[in-house]
């Protein structure tokens, strides 16, 4: 009798611990996360400035901010910015994953040069690249004394190309991430196929088009999503590489969060830019959750 | 697990019990560069010697921006510091959320009525009510020049803004860069204040920046105002987007450029690179062409409303310490500003701080003192934000004077 209890208590406890280990963080996540989320679109539906408040204003906030010309600056910058981000630093990662594939010597020390940039934080990369950019301590200048005088290179100075340059340093850092990824997926690849491939006649190019390539479709996927949201939320190397200057030519989404919701007095406007910058996101990866569900039914 | 509760309670009793047993008073602050703490640890000794526990919560970050974010924090978690450092509007937002007591038994009885000019109490009394003890007065419309780069081309400190602007060439032509610029937003806001006032008068600045009068933000006269805004823009080298003010200074010490337009905080890393203000260099004001002026900002600690009457009596002692003659020179000579009182002898202080405490005077009795905008003083941080977006889109394109104006007082008709 006294046995079977304890058996019972054992059983049941186990069916339980799984669920008593994970409540607290279960609970921590609910509260910090979700909770401040619905927090968030409250306050952006509230005439709040310095504090919290909780008169209702309709969708005026929205209307606002629509109608602030740095709002749309920075929804401009951060498409270009995106765009050409994800893009080259697919490219990239994608080449020097195949080229490390070739079985070439000294892979091993390869692979860590080009991964440890993603060892640094943003802030690091930024301070960096505004050092090593700066024309009158940067490259130019060391050109300029080893005898070329008329290299110019005024990117992070110039209004019309500051955003090149936060490309240039956000692709040096993660590059090197994506092509693990890519070079996890090659791996991953069965070589029968290949060898298949190879007897067929097919060349190198056809074999990396046809086949490498589209098996790597999951390894495209998931560099996508971490690269979309790592743009979205590129904040600190925005801050640390032009401070959103020249001017207010590399203003992002994240930069006028944080200035209309602490610095300005405007919490409304500011939460109702972080809705935006959130449905933005949920854009990109509910369908990119869904699809990935689905195909494991 | 028994020995981590036991830590934890320790550290909870030691960190609470001070609280209790002696008046202790709580300091935010974001004084965290050399000078500036040097300066609050003469406020801080004389608060010790009173007998009060002293607890310090530095929020580094020079604007203050982190530290308002912190002080936010604090407020809605219930728990606000005893004093804190708040500029400008942002004291009478709090104290119109009804947050900041007062300390208005001790002014009266220590008679800071007399000593404090009007500019100050315009931002520390709100609605007769002592909320804040003032440390001292910053004066933003203030050019440092470099002497020997006026000694090499033989000019004379410019009173006019055509001397200034005739000065440019002359300089550029002697290898020197006529003005030393840090291309961030808050520094082009401070230039386009310091000439607002220079160019239009105390009249023309009260109206556009503080009444934030369409007609006038869009009127000639600020037109004008763009119109030296360009002119600067052209002295300054094109590297200057994103440099820090006191490396613009560094190259007003060095010699390599001739000017600088900045706030009076500037004076530290003059100070601070040994060079003696008259000797070596020297600080103008920016040029008026019509009447006098003075663009001030007002440092003071507000006093948040607290409870324990341990607490109150702290604020006290600490509000009598920042008001105390000799602290508020000890404090000055530190920071390089000048004394918010100005019954004060400064024969302690250098010439270039004896010159602003005189035009302080001058002009708080003229009514041409006027509060900074830039330091939202003359008008709230959205109205502000604003504004610098504008007044930095222009100082960094090609755009009119006049489409200047114009995007400038969209900007302020948006924000309010």
């Amino acid at each position: 009798m006294a046995r079977s209890e304890t058996v019972d208590f054992r059983t049941r406890l186990q069916d339980w611990l799984p669920r008593l280990v994970l409540a607290p963080s279960f609970a921590v996540t609910l509260l910090f996360v979700y909770g401040f989320i619905l927090f968030t679109i409250v306050l952006s539906f509230t005439g709040s400035k310095m504090l919290p408040k909780f008169t209702w204003v309709g969708f005026e906030n929205y209307e606002k901010l629509f109608a602030l010309p740095a709002w749309h600056t920075a929804i401009v910058n951060i498409a270009v910015f995106a765009s050409l981000y994800i893009v080259i630093c697919t490219l990239i990662g994608l080449m020097l994953a195949i080229f490390l594939d070739q079985k070439i010597r000294g892979e091993g020390m390869l692979r860590p040069i080009y991964l440890y940039p993603m060892a640094l934080s943003f802030i690091v990369t930024g301070t960096a690249w505004k050092w090593f950019l700066d024309p009158g301590i940067g490259l130019q200048q060391v050109m300029r004394n080893m005898g070329w005088e008329s290299f110019t290179f005024t990117w992070i100075k110039d209004a019309d190309y500051a955003l090149y340059t936060i490309v240039l340093a956000a692709v040096w850092q993660t590059s090197g991430f994506v092509m693990a990824m890519f070079r996890a997926g090659l791996r991953g690849i069965d070589n029968e196929i290949l060898k298949a491939a190879q007897i067929d006649g097919a060349s190198n190019w056809q074999l990396y088009r046809r086949i490498v390539i589209p098996l790597l479709r999951p390894a495209f996927l998931s560099a996508f999503v971490i690269l979309s949201h790592l743009a979205i939320k590129s904040y600190d190397l925005v801050v640390a590489l032009t401070g959103g200057g020249p001017g207010r030519a590399t203003e992002m989404p994240a930069t006028f969060m944080y200035s209309y919701t602490f610095t300005r007095n405007q919490m409304g406007i500011g939460a109702s830019s972080a809705v935006i910058m959130l449905m933005t996101i949920a854009a990109i990866m509910v369908p990119y959750l869904y699809a990935e569900l689905k195909e494991k039914k | 697990m028994h020995r981590m509760s036991m830590v934890a309670a320790l550290t909870l009793s030691t960190a609470i019990s001070p609280a209790f047993a002696d008046p202790s008073v709580e300091v935010m602050h974001f004084w965290t560069s050399g000078g500036e703490a040097a300066a609050l640890g003469a406020v801080r000794d004389k608060v010790v010697a009173g007998g009060v526990v002293w607890t310090d919560a530095p929020i580094a970050g020079g604007g203050g921006d982190a530290a308002k974010t912190a002080l936010q924090a604090r407020i809605a978690s219930g728990n606000p510091p005893a004093a804190v450092l708040i500029l400008g509007q942002n004291i009478l937002d709090w104290a119109a959320e009804g947050m900041l007591g007062n300390v208005d038994a001790l002014a009266a009885a220590e008679g800071w009525d007399a000593a404090l000019p009007q500019a100050v109490k315009d931002f520390t009394k709100v609605d007769g009510h002592y909320v804040s003890a003032p440390t001292n007065v910053h004066r933003t419309d203030m050019i440092w020049a470099s002497k020997a780069a006026f000694d090499k081309i033989g000019a004379a400190y410019p009173t006019t803004w055509e001397e200034l602007n005739a000065l440019a060439p002359k300089f550029a032509e002697a290898g020197i860069i006529p003005l030393a610029h840090g291309g961030q937003a808050w520094q082009e806001a401070y230039m386009f204040e310091a000439v607002a006032l220079g160019v239009g008068g105390a009249d023309f600045y009260r109206k556009a920046l503080i009444e934030l009068d369409d007609a006038t933000l869009r009127g000639p006269e600020m037109v004008k105002v763009f119109d030296q805004m360009s002119a600067l823009r052209g002295m300054v080298d094109p590297n200057f987007p994103g440099r820090d003010w006191n490396l613009a200074s560094a190259m007003v010490i060095n010699g390599e450029a001739a000017m600088q337009i900045m706030g009076d905080w500037a004076k530290g890393e003059f100070t601070n690179a040994g060079k003696v203000s008259g000797d070596d260099y020297a600080c103008i004001p920016v040029p008026k062409a019509s009447g006098d002026g003075f663009v001030y900002l007002v440092n003071s600690l507000s006093f948040f409303t607290q409870t324990d009457a341990e607490m109150i009596k702290g604020q006290e002692v600490l509000a009598s310490a920042i008001m105390d003659p000799a602290v508020q020179v000890a404090f000055n000579l530190a920071k390089g500003a000048i004394p918010a009182r100005t019954d004060i002898d400064l024969a302690a202080m250098d010439s270039c701080a004896q010159a602003t405490s005189a035009a302080l005077a001058s002009n708080d009795g003229a009514g041409t003192a006027v509060p900074t905008f830039a330091g939202t003083h003359a008008a709230n941080a959205s109205v502000v934000g604003a504004a610098t977006d504008a007044i930095t889109t222009f100082f960094n394109s090609e755009m009119t004077a006049a489409d200047g104006a114009t995007s400038l007082a969209d900007a302020i008709a948006a924000a309010q």
